[in-house]
C-alpha cells in the first residue's frame, strides 16, 4: 500500500499531501491540522458569507420580489438543470419528426437528398455556458497568437519598444463597451457571406474579447524578453545563433514565466470582458442569459441571474487555476511561489 | 377525448384532400427551409410562438428559429440586412421603411398579427395628481375611458414650473407613438411634431408632452427610475407596472380606437420575391396559429400564456401575462375589468392585411410631420398597395381551405374584398375614419398638420 502510494507520487500533489500522510500513518495529528486549516477555515468563511447573504437578502425588496437568498438560488439552479433535460428531450422528438418527414419526402421525390437540420429550440443554460467558454477561449487564443510574437519582437529591441509603448498604453485601458460598437459595424461590413460558418454576433464578441485581453500578454512578454539575464544573451552571441534560433533557444525558454503571468492576466480579463460583450452583442452565452432574464422581469429572474453570477465566478476561478497549473508546469523556477 | 376525435377528423379530412387531388400535382416545397424570425418580448408575438410550439411551421416543412431582439431598430436592421428572414413588426415599420422615414428599405407584409393589445400607463405620482380631474361615478370610482383632459392640468402645472413632461413610447413609427399622440391630442395636449426635412426626428417641436423612445421591456424600470412619467406600450409591460406597484394604466388602445390593427409580420421585399412559396407557407402556419389562439372563445389562451411565460419568449410571470391575454385588464390595483377583446388574434379578420389600416398609419405619419409634405389620396393608396399584400394572404388562406384546415367562412370573401374596411367611427374623439379619403380625414383634427402646413 505504502509502496503503491509513493509510487503514484500522490504526495507531490499539494492538496493531497496531508491525506496521503494520514493514509501512510505518518504525522497524523499534524496532517489533520493541515486539513482543518486548508479546508475548515475556507469552509467557515463560506458559511459566514451564506449567512450574511441570507440575512441581507430577506431585507431587500425589489419590484421583482425579494432578493434571492442561497436557498432560492439553489432552487433556480435545479430548475435550470431540469429545463436543460426537458429541452434535450424536445430536441430528440424534433429529430425524430424530422426523420419521418424526410422519409416521406424521399418517397414523394426520390431525387431529394435528406438533410438533418439542427434543433431549432432555445439554447439551455448549460449550452450557454458552453458557448461562452468557446467564445472566450477562441478570443484568448487569437489574442495570445498575436500578443506573444509582438511582445517578443518589441522586447528584443529597445527602439521598437519605445515606438509601440505609447500605443499599448493608450489602448490598454479601453473598456470593451467602447470597442463594441466599432467592432460590430466593422464585422457587419467585412464579414459578409450567404452561409456564414459562425454567426456574426460570435465574431463580434470574440474580437472584442481579443482586443481587450491582448495587452497584458504583450506587456509581460516584452518585459520578460527585455530582462533576460545578460549571461544568456552572451552565450547566444558566443554560439553566434541567428535571430530565429536566438529566439527559439534562448528568448522563449527564458521568458516563459513572464509570458504566463501575462497570459493569466489576459485570460481573467477576457472572461470579464466576454460577459459584457455578450450582453451587448446579443451573442448567445452567459452574458445574454443575464440580460434576457433582466428583460423578462419575472419573479424568478433575480434568482436565475444570481445562479449566473455564481457560475461566472466559479468558471473564472477554474480558468485561473488552470492557467496557474500550466504556469507551474512550464516554469523552470519551481521554487518561486505563485498565487 | 373530444380533442382526439377532432384531431382524427382533421387527419381524415386531410387524407381525403390528398386522395382527391390529382396525383400529378407535386407537393410544393419551400425554397428556404431553415428560417430565423425575430420578435420583441411582447404578448402579441404569440402567433409566432404558437406556430412553433404547436408544430404549424413544421407541418409546412419549415424549420424555424425564433430569436428575441433587443429593440425595434435592431430588429428592422437585421431584417433589412438578411440576418433575419422575417420578424414581428410594428405596423408602421414596413410603411416607414418604404417611404424612407428612418432606414429606407422595401419591407412588405402579408399578415397582420393582432388587434389592440396596448395601453397607456402613468406613474403613481402622476395618477394621484390627475385623479382629481377624472370624472367619477356615484360610488367615487373613475369612469372609463379616462381622457387626456384629466392629464392636461397636470402637464400645465409642469410647464408652468418649467419642468419637461417626459413620456415613453417604443419607436417613432410605432402604433404606440400614434396611439399616445392620438390620446394626448384628443385631450388638447400637443405631443409635438417631426420635421425630418430639417433633420429634426425627435418629434418634440412645439410639444406639451415630450415623447421619446424606450424599448418595451425597459418601460417599467425606466418609469420606476423617474426618467419618464408615463408610457404607451404593449402587454405585459402595463400589467407589470400594476404588479410591481409602480404605475397605473389609464386607458387601453381598445378604448382609443376599437379594434385597431397592431403588429404585422414583415419580410423584406427581396426575400419575398426570392422565396414566394416559403413566404406563403409561413403565412399559412401563422394563420393557423392565430386561429388556434382565438378558437372556442379564447379556450386555448391559458395554454398560450404558459408558452409565452417561458424565458425564451416573453418570460414574464404567468399571472402578469394571463391578466390581459385571458380577457381581463387591471387598471388601478384591484380594479380588474373584463376586456374580452383586449388581444384579438383572429376574430374580425384580424390577420387580413387591410389597405385601410396601412393608410391610417400613413395619415398619422403625415399628421405629426414624419411625412413632411402633403400627399395626394392616390399616393396613400400606392404606398399601401406596395407594402400590404393581401394577395399573398389570400393564396395562403385558399390553400388552408383546400387542405381542410380552415373554412372559407373564417376569412373575408376574397372575390369581393376591396381591402378597405367601411368607415370606422369608434375613436375616442368621435372622428370618423374613411380609408379612401385620407386628406379629408386629416382636415378633421384640431391638432395636427393639414394640407397646406409645413414646418
Amino acid at each position: 500500500m505504502n509502496i503503491a502510494l509513493s509510487n503514484l507520487n500522490l504526495s507531490k500533489i499539494a492538496w493531497l499531501e496531508p491525506l496521503v500522510n494520514i493514509a501512510k500513518g505518518e504525522d497524523v495529528s499534524g496532517s489533520l491540522k493541515t486539513i482543518i486549516k486548508s479546508v475548515g477555515i475556507p469552509l467557515a468563511g463560506i458559511l459566514v458569507f451564506l449567512m450574511i447573504w441570507q440575512g441581507a437578502a430577506s431585507n431587500i425588496n425589489t419590484s421583482l420580489g425579494q432578493f434571492p437568498g442561497p436557498g432560492e438560488v439553489y432552487t433556480q439552479s435545479k430548475g435550470l438543470i431540469a429545463e436543460h433535460i426537458a429541452e434535450r428531450n424536445k430536441a430528440d422528438a424534433f429529430y425524430e419528426r424530422q426523420e419521418v418527414r424526410n422519409k416521406a419526402r424521399v418517397e414523394q421525390d426520390p431525387n431529394y437528398v435528406p438533410k438533418i437540420r439542427d434543433y431549432t429550440g432555445k439554447p439551455t443554460y448549460i449550452d450557454q455556458i458552453g458557448t461562452s467558454l468557446v467564445t472566450v477561449l477562441t478570443g484568448f487564443v487569437l489574442a495570445s497568437m498575436l500578443a506573444i510574437p509582438l511582445g517578443i519582437v518589441i522586447g528584443l529591441s529597445a527602439n521598437l519598444y519605445s515606438a509601440f509603448n505609447p500605443i499599448i498604453q493608450i489602448f490598454k485601458p479601453v473598456s470593451p463597451l467602447a470597442w463594441l460598437p466599432i467592432v460590430t459595424m466593422v464585422v457587419s461590413a467585412v464579414y459578409v457571406s450567404d452561409d456564414p460558418m459562425v454567426p456574426k454576433s460570435f465574431v463580434t464578441s470574440m474580437i472584442t474579447v481579443m482586443l481587450c485581453c491582448l495587452w497584458p500578454t504583450v506587456i509581460n512578454t516584452a518585459v520578460g524578453v527585455a530582462s533576460i539575464p545578460k549571461d544568456l544573451v552572451n552565450v547566444s552571441q558566443v554560439l553566434s545563433l541567428n535571430y530565429f534560433e536566438h529566439v527559439r533557444k534562448i528568448v522563449i525558454p527564458a521568458s516563459i514565466p513572464m509570458v504566463f503571468t501575462g497570459l493569466r492576466l489576459s485570460l481573467s480579463i477576457a472572461w470579464m470582458v466576454l460577459i459584457a460583450a455578450e450582453m451587448l452583442a446579443q451573442n448567445p452565452g452567459l452574458g445574454k442569459f443575464v440580460w434576457d432574464e433582466f428583460q423578462n422581469g419575472s419573479s424568478d429572474s433575480l434568482g436565475r441571474i444570481m445562479v449566473a453570477v455564481i457560475t461566472i465566478g466559479l468558471i473564472g476561478f477554474l480558468l485561473d487555476r488552470l492557467m496557474l497549473t500550466l504556469q507551474r508546469y512550464v516554469s523552470w523556477d519551481k521554487a518561486a511561489t505563485l498565487r | 377525448m373530444r380533442r382526439s376525435f377532432m384531431k382524427s377528423a382533421i387527419v381524415l379530412a386531410a387524407g381525403l384532400a390528398t386522395l382527391s387531388s390529382p396525383l400529378t400535382s407535386a407537393v410544393e416545397y419551400a425554397e428556404k427551409e431553415e428560417l430565423k424570425f425575430g420578435f420583441i418580448k411582447l404578448t402579441d408575438m404569440a402567433p409566432l410562438a404558437v406556430a412553433y410550439e404547436k408544430g404549424f411551421f413544421e407541418d409546412e416543412g419549415l424549420y424555424v428559429t425564433l430569436e428575441a431582439q433587443a429593440n425595434w431598430k435592431v430588429l428592422l436592421d437585421r431584417v433589412i440586412d438578411g440576418q433575419l428572414d422575417g420578424a414581428h413588426m410594428l405596423a408602421g415599420q414596413p410603411l416607414g421603411a418604404t417611404i424612407g422615414f428612418g432606414t429606407k428599405a422595401d419591407i412588405i407584409t402579408a399578415f397582420s398579427m393582432d388587434l389592440n393589445g396596448n395601453a397607456i400607463t402613468v406613474s403613481n405620482d402622476i395618477w394621484s395628481q390627475m385623479k382629481e380631474y377624472v370624472p367619477k361615478d356615484a360610488s367615487g370610482k373613475p369612469i372609463h375611458p379616462i381622457k387626456a383632459d384629466a392629464l392636461k392640468p397636470v402637464i400645465d402645472k409642469y410647464k408652468a414650473a418649467g419642468k419637461p413632461f417626459n413620456m415613453g413610447m417604443v419607436f417613432p413609427v410605432s402604433t404606440h407613438n400614434y396611439e399616445l399622440r392620438y390620446w394626448l391630442a384628443a385631450g388638447g395636449i400637443n405631443p409635438g411634431y417631426y420635421a425630418p426635412e430639417k433633420g429634426d426626428t425627435s418629434g418634440q417641436i412645439s410639444a406639451d408632452a415630450l415623447l421619446s423612445v424606450t424599448p418595451p421591456p425597459q418601460m417599467p424600470s425606466t418609469m420606476e427610475a423617474g426618467t419618464i412619467y408615463g408610457y404607451c406600450v404593449g402587454e405585459p409591460w402595463n400589467q407589470q407596472a400594476v404588479f410591481k406597484g409602480i404605475g397605473v394604466p389609464v386607458i387601453t388602445d381598445y378604448e382609443i380606437w376599437k379594434n385597431n390593427p397592431e403588429k404585422v409580420f414583415g419580410v423584406s421585399k427581396a426575400w419575398a420575391e426570392k422565396n414566394p412559396i416559403t413566404h406563403k407557407k409561413v403565412v399559412k402556419a401563422m394563420i393557423r396559429a392565430a386561429e388556434w389562439l382565438d378558437a372556442n372563445n379564447n379556450a386555448n389562451r391559458p395554454e398560450a400564456v404558459k408558452i409565452l411565460s417561458k424565458p425564451n419568449y416573453v418570460g414574464a410571470d404567468y399571472d402578469v401575462i394571463a391578466n390581459s391575454m385571458t380577457g381581463t385588464f387591471e387598471y388601478e390595483k384591484g380594479n380588474k375589468r373584463s376586456v374580452p377583446d383586449f388581444n384579438v388574434f383572429f376574430r374580425y379578420n384580424a390577420t387580413y392585411p387591410y389597405y385601410s389600416d396601412a393608410i391610417w398609419y400613413l395619415t398619422q405619419m403625415r399628421r405629426w410631420g414624419q411625412i413632411s409634405e402633403a400627399k395626394s389620396d392616390d399616393w396613400y393608396m400606392d404606398i399601401a398597395k406596395q407594402v400590404y399584400r393581401p394577395d399573398i394572404y389570400a393564396e395562403a388562406a385558399k390553400e388552408l381551405i383546400k387542405e381542410g384546415k380552415l373554412k372559407a367562412k373564417d376569412f373575408p370573401d376574397f372575390a369581393t374584398e376591396t381591402g378597405f374596411k367601411p368607415p370606422q367611427t369608434e375613436f375616442i374623439d368621435g372622428i370618423t375614419y374613411d380609408g379612401s379619403k385620407p386628406n379629408a380625414y386629416l382636415e378633421k383634427f384640431k391638432i395636427g398638420l393639414k394640407t397646406g402646413d409645413k414646418l
